[in-house]
């Protein structure tokens, strides 16, 4: 089991901090400005799957319908752009707010189950999501939509190079994982992983247990759609595909990659599923079947994620 | 009204392709508490294999039955050799694992056979439609698979309800470890019992090839809708899954060909015919959550 207190010590961090900043100059002194790209959407899948990780490490909750929660992020973006509303400081908090929304309801249902029922409900939810998306006509049903820009930032800023998006992105997952942090070794999150332990326990001590729940639940899919808002803008459109059940599995397989319940779990999952998804894409055709043979060897030898395999060598 | 009976047949004939997969599904589930979602790569091979033995051995039914066979064969050296080891570990090492196998059996498809979607041909004797009486034309290949589901539904309830082995099943299913210490051998059983789910994969793959196209990704479809069956009827139990999954072939053909038609009655047929398909898509996972709900354990339990 992962410890708690998981804070990255304060050199270590300022050492990865500072290397997030240069990277962007290191790339472009490379001329390969591609990878600026490539980085911006690790982070931007690292804050989806950070935001799982607190669900289903952290809260024990395995959610099989993550994705809808981007979705809708993502959908809410392009939505209010198609009604010209194209300001970020209104549509990322409104996309926020609108997948919490969807957690709340979706949440309030679901947490009544428990462990594989659990599973399967929020995946009929995020499908039932997914086909409603499918048959929106306005919005480009089944094909999804381009976006005509990315949405305008504060202050100036100009989303629309890849090197200010860069560096807004590095900043939301920043200020996310330092919250993060902060949550899960908060009273709250203490109860929390408590829960996941003996739920009967933590009832019986008087602990509003489907409270907890709850509200672990909305502040993930909260910050899921704000991926999401940021996925549609790096994309430059939005699809249903987003809310495909693949699309859930995938955000699972980060986080379980990574290490569940560990705080940077999600972080370093997303960096290893995409950095291999890139790099096999680019050295075969048949790139998923090494990366199916990676993920099984993962599965059958690191038993729960990189972080773990980490955790080991280090405590001997 | 034609038209009803017709979809009404169509839904049965979906619906009892759901149960071959899901009986497979649900016994892996409930007897060795896995959600195996490499199943539907089984039935994806399955159909693949059928579709490419056909040519060289000229029949469609020898072609199936080693299809059958070598799909059955896969199953059980799945389950040997990766499988097996994930049994004593939490559900999300097994989620990661058969979520690598679908990587890997889509991977070695498209490497075999190529990205495009292959074409089955109806068996010969079987190509025409049949007259139902009362000016009804229903195709005699559809018929026949209506009448293969419905013989391996009674085979498989004689053999799980009726033989010594279908009662080590039924008792893995119930409580695993009173039938270990009882003295059944839960890791043949095992073996066993996913060469079986691979079996009715193979059959269903075989026999929905002609109808649906065979390609890449059939299975991750179709999976989904067989995981809502066993969830519906209950993890472990088969007559569950049979009733579990004529409900959701009902469901979806009804809401695919009727509904358009009542709603064109209220809106104009492009928004109708548009809604139609999603509203029957919906209500699928509607009638899973509200199964749920009401009855967390699905309709017809396993354990008691």
């Amino acid at each position: 089991m992962a410890p708690l207190d998981q804070i990255l010590g304060r050199r270590t961090g300022a050492i990865l901090l500072a290397l997030a900043v240069a990277f962007p100059l290191g790339a472009d002194w490379l001329g390969q400005g591609f990878y600026v790209d490539l980085a911006a959407r690790i982070m931007i899948f690292a804050l989806a799957a950070t935001s799982l990780n607190l669900v289903m490490g952290f809260g024990g909750m395995v959610c099989f319908g993550h994705a809808a929660f981007l979705g809708i992020g993502a959908y809410t973006v392009a939505i209010l752009m198609d009604a010209g509303v194209d300001a970020a400081w209104i549509a990322w908090p409104a996309a926020t707010a609108a997948a919490a929304l969807a957690a709340w309801l979706i949440g309030v249902v679901s947490l009544r189950t428990r462990g594989v029922y659990f599973i399967m409900i929020t995946l009929a939810f995020a499908q039932m999501l997914y086909y409603v998306f499918v048959s929106l006509n306005a919005y480009g049903g089944d094909d999804g939509m381009p976006l005509p820009t990315r949405s305008v930032l504060p202050f100036g800023l100009d989303a629309s190079s890849d090197l200010t998006f860069y560096y807004v992105v590095l900043a939301i997952l920043a200020v996310a994982m330092w919250l993060m942090q902060r949550l899960v070794n908060a009273r709250f999150g203490r109860a929390l992983q408590a829960i996941r332990e003996n739920e009967t326990r933590m009832e019986a001590i008087g602990y509003p247990v489907f409270r907890i729940k709850l509200a672990a639940f909305v502040i993930a899919g909260g910050a899921a759609g704000l991926a999401g808002a940021l996925i549609a803008n790096q994309a430059g459109m939005v699809s249903p595909g987003l809310m495909y059940w693949t699309q859930s599995g995938s955000l699972m397989i980060m986080v379980i990659l990574g290490g569940v319940g560990y705080l940077y779990g999600g972080v370093v999952g997303a960096a290893l599923l995409l950095v291999a998804e890139e790099y096999l894409s680019g050295l075969t055709l048949y790139w998923q079947l090494p990366l199916g043979i990676l993920l099984l060897a993962a599965v059958l030898y690191a038993r729960n994620g990189a972080l773990s395999l980490a955790a080991r060598w280090r405590h001997g | 009204m034609s038209t009803v009976i017709e979809s009404a047949l169509n839904g049965v004939q979906f619906g009892l392709m759901l149960f071959l997969l899901a009986a497979g599904l649900t016994l892996v589930f409930g007897i060795m508490d896995m959600i195996n979602l490499a199943h539907g790569s089984l039935y994806m091979f399955g159909a693949y294999l059928t579709a490419a033995l056909v040519e060289p051995t000229g029949s469609f039914l020898l072609a199936m039955l080693v299809a059958l066979l070598a799909t059955a064969a896969i199953g059980m050296l799945l389950e040997t050799t990766v499988l097996r080891t994930l049994y004593q570990r939490d559900h999300l090492s097994q989620v990661l694992a058969p979520f690598a196998l679908i990587l890997i059996g889509n991977e070695v498809v498209r490497m075999i056979w190529g990205p495009q979607p292959r074409r089955l041909a109806l068996p010969e004797l079987f190509s025409g439609p049949v007259d139902l009486g009362a000016g009804i034309q229903y195709p005699s290949y559809r018929l026949l698979v209506i009448g293969v589901g419905l013989a391996v539904a009674l085979l498989l309830y004689l053999v799980v309800a009726r033989t010594r082995v279908g009662m080590w099943v039924r008792a893995g299913a119930s409580n695993r470890e009173m039938a270990t210490v009882m003295g059944v051998d839960i890791r043949r059983l095992f073996t066993l019992v996913f060469g079986l789910g691979a079996l009715l994969c193979a059959v269903a793959g075989a026999l929905l090839g002609p109808l649906l196209s065979v390609q890449v990704g059939m299975g991750e479809s179709i999976l989904i809708l067989a995981f809502v069956v066993v969830v519906i009827g209950g993890i472990g139990s088969i007559r569950g899954a049979l009733a579990g999954s004529l409900m959701v072939g009902m469901v979806d053909t009804v809401g695919r060909t009727l509904v358009p038609d009542a709603l064109g009655t209220v809106f104009s047929p492009a928004v109708a015919s548009n809604l139609g398909p999603t509203l029957a898509s919906i209500l699928i996972y509607v009638l899973m959550a509200a199964v749920l709900f009401w009855k967390p354990q699905g309709l017809f339990p396993a354990r008691g």
